[in-house]
């Protein structure tokens, strides 16, 4: 008896609590409350809409009247022959950046440390940062007018040098590496900026007594800098691998055309032909959720495996 | 005496080794910034030549025969114009939209001791990391009747959770707890000392969250592409993407030659001017564009 009225006591005081920090906090709520109402509408939307995955969805009959089917649209995926295709591009396009983009930024921000002519620093900081701002379509337009079978710059090259021309948009075998290639021209340069200001954390005494230690320049990399910015690219690959499966939508369409469609169609891709060119709502719906999903187990797993070994995660 | 020779020679040795890692550095840098710089470098010279000369391959190093006929060719084109019009409108619009709204929700959420902070946090990260995806957002927008509307490029999208979390930052460290005191105690409410406080005190960040929307807004391909039907409402992106796609049309047409040839030069020539005249914002503002970019990834980064 005593117990319980204590318990509604302590229930009574807290929700009394609540009530008066809300008072308090009254005009914060109301700040928050205009961002708050476009995240619900335009975001928690959405994922209310993601349930047509399991119904057939009709504009007719709407969300609510759509008859569920349960699990009937993944199995189709699943069983579809695109499935392979698209899921070995995705995963293939962005294995291969990861592998190949990773390392660059943080060698580059490694020199970049060491370099004591800051003339020289700033100057090459301002070159490589450029591509970061030059919008998809512009970068893709670079790439198919530099490729151009006939008139592109590397053609022209290629056969002054005395090679055959080659038509690069044409060949499947060569779209993930051209995605990937010209995915790290336009993002090395701005990918150190993070590194650099891991690098600028470091306390200066620790090169002063390296120096004393009579340690050279590559010691010094190898022992202190590489070190001290560890945390920051286990973080980092964290998060990337959290977009493990978002290879850029845009370049990919961008990038496309139907000869090399065997290795450029990828799972984004695919979702907004079959849902807005063929009108197949929940079906692009399942896979979209599919690709979701394997995107929220990838973060989860590493950012697991991460906090056992290294201490470092992102929760 | 010895000794001192043996610590000299070791010390020469030492330097001399950090000389050699010193050249090796500056070579592998100056070659990465050429690898950069080349492309873009290209462009622009090629934009100010004679297209036949480009179609060639003779503009590899140096412009030839220069001219700013692509150009006025460009500024012909009623298409651009209006490209640049509607992005321009989608720009300043949506960044006002976007920059109002992060600063008014990152404050609150900058209070330690602000009841709502966790749950509110917790309502945010997860879109960051689940989202319902096209064809439901495709579907919401179309039941709102925003499709083929101006504010359907306005509205998606209005908060990046990753500026809320930067500009939250700011005002962590920015934003004393005693100046808020000291405000409140002179009967100050909240909303007051958000206008009147908060807001010119944080220059440094709206100045970042600016340029950031702003960049994202211009450069932006997709939204269009997914909800505007009328050519009329176009972005820019999306007009310079569909004069690409021609010329590209034009360069399969093997009808006539003499006049395929014709079609091809002036469709070339625009090609690269084109790319330019779309970048010219960007370009303008790129010193602020790199400070304040830069500025905001370390404000970031002390969180990750």
């Amino acid at each position: 008896m005593k117990g319980k009225n204590e318990v509604s006591l302590a229930r009574n005081s807290r929700s009394k609590r609540f009530k008066k920090t809300f008072q308090r906090d009254i005009q914060l709520y109301l700040l928050c409350v205009p961002a708050l109402i476009f995240v619900f509408i335009f975001n928690y939307g959405p994922m209310y809409g993601v349930q047509i995955a399991f119904r057939d969805f009709s504009a007719g009959k709407g969300i609510w009247g759509s008859p569920w089917v349960g699990l009937a649209h993944f199995r189709r995926f699943f069983n579809s022959p695109q499935f392979k295709t698209v899921l070995k591009n995705t995963l293939g396009i962005s294995f291969y950046s990861l592998l190949a983009g990773f390392p660059f930024p943080i060698i580059i921000a490694l020199l970049l440390n060491q370099t004591q002519n800051m003339r020289f620093k700033k100057t090459v900081q301002t070159v490589i940062y450029a591509p970061h701002f030059i919008s998809v379509v512009v970068l893709c337009s670079m790439i198919t007018l530099f490729l151009s079978p006939n008139t592109g710059i590397v053609n022209n090259m290629l056969a002054k040098l005395g090679f055959e021309k080659v038509f690069f948009m044409a060949k499947p075998e060569l779209f993930y590496d051209i995605f990937v290639w010209s995915g790290i021209w336009q993002n090395t340069g701005w990918n150190t900026v993070i590194y650099i200001a891991a690098l600028s954390a470091i306390n200066p005494e620790l090169y002063e007594a390296a120096k004393i230690d009579g340690a050279t320049r590559f010691q010094t990399i190898i022992n202190i800098d590489l070190p001290s910015i560890l945390p920051t690219i286990v973080i980092l690959f964290i998060m990337r691998t959290g977009r493990f499966m978002d290879v850029g939508f845009q370049k990919a369409f961008l990038l496309q055309n139907p000869l090399n469609i065997t290795a450029s169609e990828i799972i984004s891709t695919y979702v907004y032909k079959v849902g807005l060119i063929d009108a197949q709502f929940s079906y692009s719906t399942a896979i979209g959720l599919f690709n979701t999903v394997v995107n929220i187990i990838l973060i989860l797993t590493v950012n697991g495996i991460s906090r056992r070994l290294s201490e470092t995660s992102l929760w | 005496m010895a000794k001192a020779k043996v610590e000299e020679g070791k010390k020469i040795k030492k330097s001399h080794e950090d000389k050699i890692f010193d050249t090796v550095t500056y070579i592998l840098l100056g070659f990465f910034m050429l690898i950069v710089l080349y492309p873009l470098y290209f462009i622009v010279i090629a934009s100010f030549s004679d297209p036949y000369a480009v179609l060639t391959g003779k503009t590899a190093l140096l412009p030839k025969g220069l001219n700013v006929k692509s150009y006025v060719r460009i500024f012909q084109e009623d298409t651009i114009w209006r490209g640049y019009l509607n992005s321009i409108l989608y720009t300043t619009t949506g960044t006002l939209l976007n920059v109002t709204l992060t600063m008014m929700i990152a404050y609150p959420l900058s209070r330690k001791y602000f009841s709502g902070r966790k749950t509110i946090m917790t309502i945010l990260l997860i879109t960051m990391y689940f989202s319902g995806g096209l064809i439901p957002t495709y579907i919401l927008v179309n039941k709102l009747n925003l499709r083929d509307t101006f504010w359907v490029m306005i509205v998606l999208g209005a908060i990046s959770v990753y500026n809320v979390i930067v500009a939250r930052t700011f005002l962590e460290s920015n934003i004393s707890s005693e100046l808020e005191e000291a405000a409140q105690i002179d009967g100050c409410s909240q909303f007051r000392f958000f206008g009147y406080m908060v807001v010119p005190l944080s220059k440094a960040i709206i100045a970042v969250l600016v340029l950031y929307y702003a960049v994202g807004h211009w450069n932006d391909y997709m939204r269009g592409l997914i909800y505007l039907d009328k050519p009329e409402k176009y972005p820019l992106q999306m007009v310079i993407r569909s004069i690409l796609i021609q010329t590209q049309m034009i360069e399969k047409d093997t009808i006539d030659i003499e006049e395929l040839n014709a079609q091809m030069k002036l469709a070339e020539a625009m090609k690269y001017g084109v790319m330019i005249v779309s970048s010219v914002p960007v370009l303008l503002l790129y010193p602020f564009i790199q400070k304040y970019f830069i500025k905001g990834v370390m404000i970031g980064s002390v969180k990750g």
